[in-house]
């Protein structure tokens, strides 16, 4: 698939010549919040299923409207204010960017396949997408007759509810497309390069589907880059992940924006039987708004997933993870860790809900936030949602917020350890349960070494 | 080396050095005993700058400069160390990190170079061997699930690492058996020098059998209530702590 291709696809343009033809100057706020037919002329008429799809998700954000800090799912997180900070404008068309921009995501000694995405789109000449038996990797607007697409495009439940998924569905441009056929690894983890870039304040919305069919496997690391100094872009992205029965999905996704960038950020990810799943969210400081939805339905039975996350954030940002684990089918096991670093007067907010389905007996689901609280002006609103119906189950949840144990700080220090070089190897430790489950030490050490530098910093 | 004048302390309101009067030469070896209660750790942890003791009257010297004035860290640059009674566990920090840290922020301060990764693992390979320390604890997160003996060791093998000019062992013995108590004992022996000096808290004369002190003191009621050489230690082992209690007493009252 090379990039020419993709542009003349003709789901590619019939997106590109509506843009062309409507009011697209019209910043999105006020677009998105008072004239959803601006928005609606973007949207063809019915010509095919994705369309009428498109239809359909537009008339359900219009119903939903954007959240407010009524929506019980948004009741920290003010979405609304972060969106009206810039006249942002729908942005759709492809961009490109020198190799020299990704560099700075690069993975030191890290073996990958590296995939660059620009504002959702898949710049292939700097990229190197793996190949092989059963292997389909490539720009989502060029397989939408795949049987991944039709077969699972849009169909995630968890997805419905949520209005800025049914813009993206809406309106989205382009995404990576990953379908794995029944066996089929890639060998290497496969390093996804986000990157957003634009001339004006830009309103992105990049969209994914991952299959991996039976017995599959596969790594992928995700990073963002946001080069731009002097526009903003707020990324309203959405990823969805099929696992199905046997097949495993390793997920890192580190966040690590810059000042001019704003994220929301869906994944939505359903397992089938025998099915394991690991994601990993790292969120470090840099982008002042990041909003995290992962959800993962459990659709077959004896299935494992572990949901890590680690949030590092400083000055006035704000990071909200909001986790939906689905137990639908018994037999299953979940894990939930997420660690939080909030300094100066970083915002935090963590939402579990866990949901054991009447049906879903012999339910493991485990979870836990902790915090620390270093900031004079930093805080946490955590909330676990635990809703249990079945009565054979294990389900435990825990929240901590504190600050360094004095003990350990006295200790470090009476070695000739400063203040600042002690707190940088505390935090490095409290990382430590989410970092040690990185199985690729590549990527383990490159994380560390990360989260030093922010504490050295 | 160290001079320690009325030292007066309390923590939470409460008075737990009452003038401790104390001077310790280079190369040196005190021993510190008494009941439990009498402020040995307490002086301990006073010297090493913990943050909830107050100083309330008195002086201490190390070397002519004001070790209260000094941060816990600054004391630890200055060649102070406090080998701990309770190590404490701090997962997910390594050994070697933390030795590496500690011992180049203490280079830095005296304005020497950062040791090369190969010149710090030789340094740290000839250092476990002299103090016998288990090299597969090196890479594993501080004391995390070690026993109390390796916990022992591994402040022993710190002490032998970061080289201080005093050394203070807050009741390294406690909770040794006879063989930990050998094997941490001999490296501290290694360790004696012509320039280092120690003071060893024990509530056991049993430690004194391995280490051989040259001043014996014995602290009640937060104060130094007798002073004398090792053979004090075998009396107190003998008679107990009563004796010198009522000899105090009568003392007082007169």
């Amino acid at each position: 698939m090379t990039a020419g291709t993709q542009r003349h696809s003709p789901f590619e343009i019939q997106i590109i010549s509506n843009i062309m033809t409507s009011d697209i100057t019209m910043p999105f706020y006020q677009a998105i919040t008072e004239d959803v037919n601006a928005l609606s002329a973007q949207v063809s008429p019915a010509q095919d299923e994705l369309q009428c799809i498109r239809r359909e998700a537009l008339d359900r954000f219009s119903a939903l409207g954007l959240p407010t800090l009524k929506t019980e799912a948004w009741r920290y997180t003010n979405i609304q204010r972060f969106l009206k900070e810039y006249p942002y404008e729908l942005l759709t068309a492809a961009a490109t960017v020198p190799a020299s921009v990704t560099e700075k995501a690069a993975i030191p000694q890290l073996d990958c396949y590296r995939i660059v995405l620009v504002n959702g789109h898949l710049q292939a000449d700097i990229s190197e997408l793996p190949a092989g038996k059963g292997i389909t990797i490539g720009a989502l607007s060029a397989h939408t007759q795949a049987p991944g697409f039709v077969n699972w495009f849009n169909k995630q439940p968890h997805l419905s509810g949520e209005s800025l998924a049914a813009l993206n569905t809406a309106l989205f441009a382009d995404g990576l497309y990953i379908e794995l056929a029944a066996n089929a690894v890639i060998d290497k983890p496969v390093h996804i390069v986000n990157v957003y870039t634009s001339g004006t304040h830009a309103f992105i919305q990049p969209r994914h589907l991952w299959v991996l069919n039976r017995n599959a496997a596969a790594t992928v690391i995700e990073s963002t880059i946001h080069p731009d100094t002097n526009t903003v872009a707020f990324a309203n992205s959405v990823l969805e992940t099929v696992i199905e029965e046997n097949a495993e999905l390793w997920h890192y996704n580190i966040q690590q924006g810059n000042e001019n960038f704003r994220e929301v950020h869906t994944t939505a990810a359903q397992q089938h039987a025998n099915s394991r799943y690991h994601h990993f969210n790292f969120t470090l400081p840099g982008t002042p708004f990041t909003r995290n939805n992962l959800s993962v339905a459990l659709n077959g039975s004896y299935t494992e997933t572990n949901l890590n996350g680690l949030y590092i954030a400083d000055k006035s940002q704000h990071v909200d993870n909001h986790t939906y684990m689905d137990h639908i089918m018994p037999n299953c096991n979940s894990n939930e860790l997420y660690k939080g670093v909030l300094l100066d007067s970083a915002n935090g907010v963590f939402t579990g809900r866990i949901l054991v389905h009447q049906e879903a007996q012999k339910t493991n689901a485990f979870q836990q936030n902790n915090n620390l609280l270093l900031g004079n002006k930093a805080d946490i609103n955590s909330q676990p949602q635990l809703e249990i119906y079945a009565d054979d189950v294990k389900c435990s949840h825990g929240f901590t917020a504190g600050q360094f144990s004095e003990e350990s700080m006295f200790y470090l220090r009476s070695r000739g350890i400063g203040e600042d070089a002690a707190k940088a190897l505390m935090v490095n430790a409290f990382s430590h349960d989410i970092t040690n489950e990185v199985k690729i030490p590549a990527l383990q050490h490159y994380l560390q070494e990360q989260i030093a530098a922010i504490m050295n910093n | 080396m160290l001079t320690i004048k009325n030292l007066h302390a309390e923590v939470e309101g409460k008075q737990i050095l009452k003038g401790i009067n104390l001077e310790i030469g280079k190369g040196e070896m005190h021993a510190i005993m008494g009941p439990n209660g009498s402020g040995k750790s307490s002086l301990a942890s006073v010297l090493a700058g913990r943050e909830n003791y107050t100083v309330t009257e008195g002086e201490v010297w190390f070397n002519g400069k004001n070790l209260l004035d000094m941060s816990p860290e600054d004391r630890a640059r200055e060649g102070v160390f406090l080998a701990f009674q309770y190590p404490v566990e701090i997962p997910g920090v390594s050994n070697l990190n933390f030795l590496k840290t500690a011992l180049n922020e203490i280079r830095t301060y005296k304005g020497l170079p950062a040791l090369e990764g190969r010149e710090f693992l030789k340094l740290t390979k000839e250092k476990q061997q002299l103090v016998d320390f288990n090299a597969n604890l090196m890479n594993r997160s501080l004391n995390e699930g070690f026993s109390g003996g390796e916990k022992k060791r591994n402040e022993i093998f710190q002490l032998a690492m970061l080289d201080p000019q005093l050394a203070i062992l807050d009741e390294t013995d406690s909770g040794l058996d006879i063989d930990a108590l050998r094997i941490v004992s001999n490296g501290v022996n290694k360790l004696r020098d012509a320039e280092k000096s120690f003071v060893v808290i024990t509530h056991y004369q049993r430690l004194l059998e391995y280490i051989v002190p040259d001043f014996v003191h014995v602290l009640y009621n937060g104060r130094i209530i007798k002073t004398g050489t090792k053979e004090l230690a075998l009396e107190l082992e003998e008679r107990g702590y009563d004796w010198l209690k009522e000899e105090l007493h009568l003392k007082e009252s007169v």
